[in-house]
C-alpha cells in the first residue's frame, strides 16, 4: 500500500513528542500506520470511535482529567464533527489537536473525496480555527508541537491537515 | 417515577465520583440539591455527555465516573454506545432518564401535553439497545427501589453499568444553575486533577 509507514511514523513520533497519552481514531486508507503505531503502543490509549464527533467528548473528558490527546480523522470525520467542535470544544475552551487527512485535493484520484476536499479549509476558517498543513517529513516535529501548545495556551481546538506529498507515496511505474 | 427522587437516592454517593450531566432539566435538578466543584453540566452538546464520562473513565481508572443522561440525547450518539461497550471501563456508571420527550426545550408541557416524544415512547428500548451495543449491565427500571438499587450496585460494583430509568416528563422546579459554564468547567477539571493528585500519593479522598 503506497500509504508512507516512514512519515506515518514521523508524524507518530511528533504526536508522543507532544505529550499525546490518548488518541481516538476512525480512520480512512491514509491513516492505517498511525493507527497501528498507535495501537501497538503499550503507552498509548486508542479509542476507536464509531463517529469522529465521540472524539471531541472523549478528549474533553481527558482534557480535564489532565491528559493530552489527538484526534485522528479524515476531513469528512471532521466535517462529522461539527457540532461537537462548536457546541463542545468551542463553547467551553477545549484544546484539541486535529489531525485532519486532506483528502480531495490535487492529484486525488477517488471521485467521492473529492466534494470535502473543496471547503475543508473554509469551514476550518469559518470556525476561526488556527490550521496548517503538513507537506515535508522535517516539518512534522516542529508543526505538531507547536500546534499542541498554541492548543493548550489557547485552549481551543487546532488543526493540522495531513498532506498528500506526506502520507502518500507514489508507486514508481 | 421522578427524576429529582431518583437524584436524590443517589446524591450522597456522588462525592468522590466524577460526574457528568447532559444540559436542561437534569443538570438543573442536580444542581438544585447542591452543587459540587465534581459536578460538570455539559449545557449544550447533544450526545457527548457518555463521551466525555468514556474520556474520564480511560484517563483517571480509579476514578468513579457518573454520566447522567436522557433518552434524546443517548438516541443522538447510539454509536457511542458500542464505543462505551467496546473499552467497558469497570469505573463509569451510565444513568439514562427517559422521560420519552425531549423535555428541555418544552417538549414536554405542563398538564402533560407532549409534542415532542422520542422514539422511547414508541417502543425503542433504551437497555436492550445498550445490551444489544454489548454492555452486559444494562436494565431497564421503572421503581424507584429498583432505580436505587441498581444505581448504587454500579457505583460500587467494578463493571461498567447501564441504567435506564423510566420517569415523569415534568420539568424541574427550575432551569437556575447559578454557576457559568466556564466557571463549572475550570472548576470541574481541578476537582479531577486534585482528586487525582491525592490518589497518587496515597492520600485519601
Ligand atoms: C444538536 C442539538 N439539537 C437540538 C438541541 C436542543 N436541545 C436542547 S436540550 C434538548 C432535549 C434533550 O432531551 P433529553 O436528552 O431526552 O433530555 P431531557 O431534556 O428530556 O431531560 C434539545 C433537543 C441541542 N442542544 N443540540
Amino acid at each position: 500500500m503506497p500509504v508512507s509507514a516512514t512519515n506515518s511514523k514521523v508524524v507518530y513520533d511528533a504526536i508522543k513528542a507532544a505529550g499525546v497519552r490518548l488518541v481516538s481514531a476512525l480512520p480512512e486508507t491514509w491513516l492505517v500506520h498511525l493507527v497501528r503505531l498507535a495501537d501497538e503502543d503499550p503507552d498509548m490509549i486508542l479509542v476507536r470511535l464509531a463517529k469522529e464527533e465521540e472524539g471531541v467528548g472523549i478528549s474533553t473528558g481527558a482534557h480535564f482529567a489532565g491528559l493530552r490527546t489527538a484526534l485522528l480523522m479524515q476531513n469528512h470525520g471532521f466535517l462529522q464533527s461539527i457540532n461537537g467542535i462548536a457546541s463542545l470544544a468551542l463553547l467551553y475552551k477545549i484544546p484539541l489537536l486535529l489531525l485532519i487527512t486532506d483528502r480531495g485535493t490535487m492529484g486525488e484520484r477517488d471521485p467521492w473525496q473529492t466534494e470535502g476536499g473543496k471547503y475543508t479549509r473554509k469551514v476550518l476558517d469559518a470556525l476561526n480555527l488556527v490550521r496548517d498543513e503538513l507537506n515535508r517529513p522535517d516539518e512534522v516535529r516542529g508543526k505538531v508541537a507547536k500546534a499542541m501548545t498554541l492548543a493548550q495556551s489557547s485552549l481551543s481546538p487546532v488543526a493540522l491537515l495531513l498532506g498528500r506529498d506526506l502520507m502518500w507515496e507514489e508507486p514508481t511505474a | 417515577m421522578k427524576r429529582i427522587d431518583c437524584l436524590r437516592a443517589i446524591y450522597p454517593e456522588l462525592e468522590d465520583c466524577a460526574v457528568v450531566t447532559i444540559m436542561g432539566a437534569v443538570a438543573a435538578e442536580l444542581y438544585s440539591l447542591g452543587h459540587r466543584p465534581n459536578f460538570f453540566y455539559l449545557e449544550h452538546a447533544m450526545g457527548l455527555a457518555s463521551s466525555v464520562g468514556l474520556g474520564i473513565a480511560l484517563s483517571q481508572p480509579e476514578r468513579k465516573v457518573v454520566v447522567i443522561d436522557g433518552d434524546g440525547s443517548v438516541l443522538m450518539n447510539l454509536g457511542g454506545l458500542t464505543t462505551l461497550a467496546r473499552y467497558a471501563p469497570r469505573n463509569l456508571v451510565h444513568l439514562v432518564f427517559d422521560n420519552e420527550v425531549l423535555l428541555s426545550v418544552g417538549g414536554g408541557a405542563p398538564g402533560g401535553f407532549k409534542w415532542f416524544t422520542t422514539a422511547t415512547s414508541t417502543g425503542s428500548d433504551l437497555a436492550a439497545i445498550a445490551r444489544g451495543a454489548g454492555i452486559r449491565r444494562a436494565q431497564l427500571v421503572r421503581e424507584l427501589d429498583d432505580f436505587t438499587e441498581a444505581a448504587l450496585d454500579g457505583l460500587k460494583g467494578d463493571e461498567l453499568t447501564c441504567v435506564v430509568a423510566k420517569v415523569d416528563a415534568e420539568m424541574p422546579a427550575s432551569f437556575l444553575i447559578d454557576v457559568h459554564m466556564l466557571e463549572n468547567r475550570f472548576e470541574f477539571a481541578r476537582a479531577l486533577q486534585r482528586m487525582q493528585a491525592k490518589t497518587a500519593t496515597g492520600g485519601t479522598t
